[in-house]
């Protein structure tokens, strides 16, 4: 079972992220869950969102603790030491940080490190506003590549069905992550 | 004896007329008809509906079923032509005869 | 073969709503429920569905209004959760009294003070008496089924009692998850139009809400007994044929690896797959586990509970509710059922999952060492134990 955390702030797009993944791993013929940490709903509060992807039907349904990965939709988040972003990961786990930096420069221990400036890619993509600018989608494409457990295909399937607005351009987005995400 | 049916569904509509409700009065509204000013205070009144309306075209006054009458007197507290000090009383309440 | 979606619990139950042709969906939106109502307004509003959808000023008039359209002959389905079905409190009797079939997805929430909007079981274990047939879904995919049954049973001509179909708040409501989501045509052939007995019809009046004096009421509280008691076989019968046209099984209650088991879990609801999959770590320790889960908990599965009991030394009950001043309520019941049985197991009652608290394999863990502890004593020293309870947050009052 592959188990991955997503910490974004109330607003992001962190709980779309892991839902569409859901969608996306089930159209492949896998297992699926994904739910929020429940109950946070105002805009810019911390969020956590949780996906499992399984080749058996999922029965487990408490709160991911020692995820496989980690994705950080909001740099600042580093920061804030009650998101505890850090938390659980799993010895050799990946972690992928939406930032303009490289791998290199960011402090993970043992972990295998991705970055992607998803922030970026979504203002090119006219994704949100420039002030709130939408960067799930990027991270979505991201995710793909860094993990390795979706593909690429399903992935541009499930945010194209998805996206209630914009198709286009979340699907270019999620290409474009792929394509740069750094630490490949 | 009925049996009991599903939900408590009573399958007869207007099953309550056969139950006379006004037979327990110890007081009870007595009509003067010629005073009566055709107003109906008393039928929109009247908790138990036991009052048929006036017309005031045909000069008809009000009737009162005694079969549903409770006598609670109500009827003759709201009597307009007993509220108005020019006319005569209308409606009056007595002592139920036995 | 249905269309597979990964969707949300709430949405599971409105997909049911629509599938099932419902024509009355009076209902007043409450978390974690509220995504029921938005469902069906979407619905109605695409022409998806030809219902009619009444947002009414509060749960107890949208019960209210569930009642009058049933009476009326209508299928209607309605959601809510904690809060909410305590303001329908009142009208749930009404229903269940006077025979109405009427069906309702329960967001299973905690209950205030304080207020808490996560799963609890508080919600619908207050309501074990109020006549309505009671279901508890494991999943998304049980969700959807069970509403789906749930009319079926419901409107049965030896039932005709009101259901309610329990779905973990957010654990379950809010969780996306893969679901097979039947075709139209397959429910129609499996879910017939409901065919009321009586109708409110203005060219036959009939007086409905009647009154029932002492020398009726008891008789028709006892109409009622037997209309539960036949539930039992109308359950087994509707799940069976819910299985052979749509393949998948249910059953009152769903036993796993109990056939050797010392310790048998009791669960209901979402937490019961976690209980399997810690069932199969605790077995891989040496402890004889197995899980028993109940599906239906209203009419409670007698027989089924005493089959289970026969099997174990030691029955660990989880209770996410708790009736203050006697126990949790399922261990209550289960304890009635076994009241007469002479040969019966150790019966150990885990107060757990209050308020949302999540339940882990830890969990599991610290009521198997409880039980295997009873079953060294030959004893239970405590009969209801809080689960993990921080106990460092107590003394302050």
């Amino acid at each position: 079972m592959y188990e991955a955390r997503f910490h974004g702030r109330g607003g992001q797009g962190a709980v779309t992220a892991a839902n569409i993944l859901a969608a996306a791993a089930y159209s492949e013929g896998k297992y699926s869950q994904a739910f929020p940490i429940f109950g946070v709903e105002r805009r810019g509060a911390p969020v956590a969102a949780f996906l499992r992807i399984d080749e058996k039907p999922i029965d487990i349904k408490f709160q991911i603790y020692e995820p496989d990965a980690v994705i950080i939709q909001d740099p600042s988040l580093l920061e804030v030491k009650e998101a505890n972003v850090k938390g659980g990961l799993k010895p050799g786990g990946i972690v992928l940080v939406n930032t303009k930096k490289e791998p290199s420069e960011l402090d993970f221990g043992d972990a295998k490190v991705y970055t992607i400036d998803a922030t970026g890619i979504a203002l090119e993509n006219r994704l949100g506003t420039q002030t709130n600018p939408i960067v799930n989608t990027a991270i979505i494409g991201a995710f793909v590549r860094a993990t390795g457990t979706i593909s690429l295909d399903a992935a541009v399937k499930a945010v194209y069905e998805l996206s209630p607005a914009k198709r286009d351009e979340n699907v270019a987005a999620v290409k474009a992550a792929y394509e740069r995400v750094k630490g490949v | 004896m009925d049996k009991i049916t599903l939900g408590a569904v009573n399958t007869e509509p207007g099953s309550s007329l056969n139950y006379k409700t006004g037979s327990w009065r110890t007081m009870k509204p007595v009509l003067t008809p010629e005073n009566c000013i055709f107003c109906n205070m008393c039928w929109q009144y009247c908790p138990d509906s036991a009052i048929e309306p006036a017309d005031p075209k045909e000069k008809k006054p009000i009737v009162i079923d005694y079969d549903y009458c409770k006598g609670c007197g109500i009827c003759v507290q709201e009597c307009l032509a007993n509220k108005n000090v020019n006319l005569k009383d209308a409606l009056a309440m007595v002592p139920e005869e036995k | 073969m249905g269309v597979k979606q990964v969707v949300k619990g709430n949405f599971a139950t409105a997909v049911a709503a629509k599938l099932a042709r419902v024509d009355v969906v009076p209902a007043y939106p409450i978390t974690p429920s509220t995504l029921f109502p938005e469902q069906i307004s979407q619905y109605v509003a695409n022409g998806e569905m030809d219902a009619e959808l009444l947002l009414t000023e509060s749960e107890h008039s949208a019960m209210s209004a569930a009642i009058g359209a049933s009476a009326a002959g209508a299928r209607v389905a309605t959601a809510t959760a904690s809060q909410g079905l305590k303001l329908m409190s009142e009208m749930l009797f009404i229903a269940s009294g006077m025979r109405l079939p009427i069906v309702a997805a329960i967001g299973n929430r905690a209950l205030s003070a304080p207020i808490n909007i996560w799963a609890d079981h508080s919600d619908t274990m207050a309501e074990r008496d109020s006549g309505w047939l009671q279901f508890y879904a494991e999943n998304n995919q049980a969700s959807l089924d069970l509403m789906l049954m749930a009319f079926k049973i419901a409107e049965d001509h030896r039932v005709l009692l009101p259901a309610m179909v329990g779905l973990d708040a957010f654990v379950l409501t809010h969780t996306m998850e893969g679901v097979d989501v039947p075709l139209q045509e397959e429910v129609d052939e499996f879910l017939p139009p409901y065919e009321p007995v009586y109708t409110l019809d203005v060219n036959k009046p009939m007086t409905f809400g009647s009154f029932g004096t002492p020398a009726h009421y008891t008789e028709f509280k006892y109409a009622q007994w037997e209309a539960m008691e036949r539930a039992r076989e109308v359950i087994d019968e509707v799940f069976a044929q819910f299985e052979e046209k749509f393949g998948r099984k249910y059953e009152q209650v769903s036993e796993y690896r109990t056939d050797d088991a010392d310790i048998i879990f009791i669960t209901m609801g979402s937490v019961s797959g976690t209980a399997r999959a810690a069932v199969d770590r605790l077995r891989e320790r040496g402890i004889k586990a197995g899980v028993a889960k109940m599906v239906v908990f209203r009419p409670f599965p007698f027989e089924r509970i005493r089959e289970v009991a026969s099997k174990a030394k030691v029955l660990a009950i989880l209770d996410r509710a708790v009736s203050q001043g006697l126990s949790g309520p399922v261990f209550a019941d289960i304890s009635s059922a076994l009241a007469n049985v002479s040969d019966r197991p150790l019966l150990m009652d885990f107060i757990i999952g209050l308020g949302g608290r999540d339940i882990t394999f830890k969990d599991f863990d610290d009521m198997a060492e409880k039980a295997q502890k009873a079953l060294k004593d030959g004893k239970v020293e405590q009969e209801v134990n809080w689960v993990n309870l921080r106990t460092e947050l107590l003394g302050g009052e």
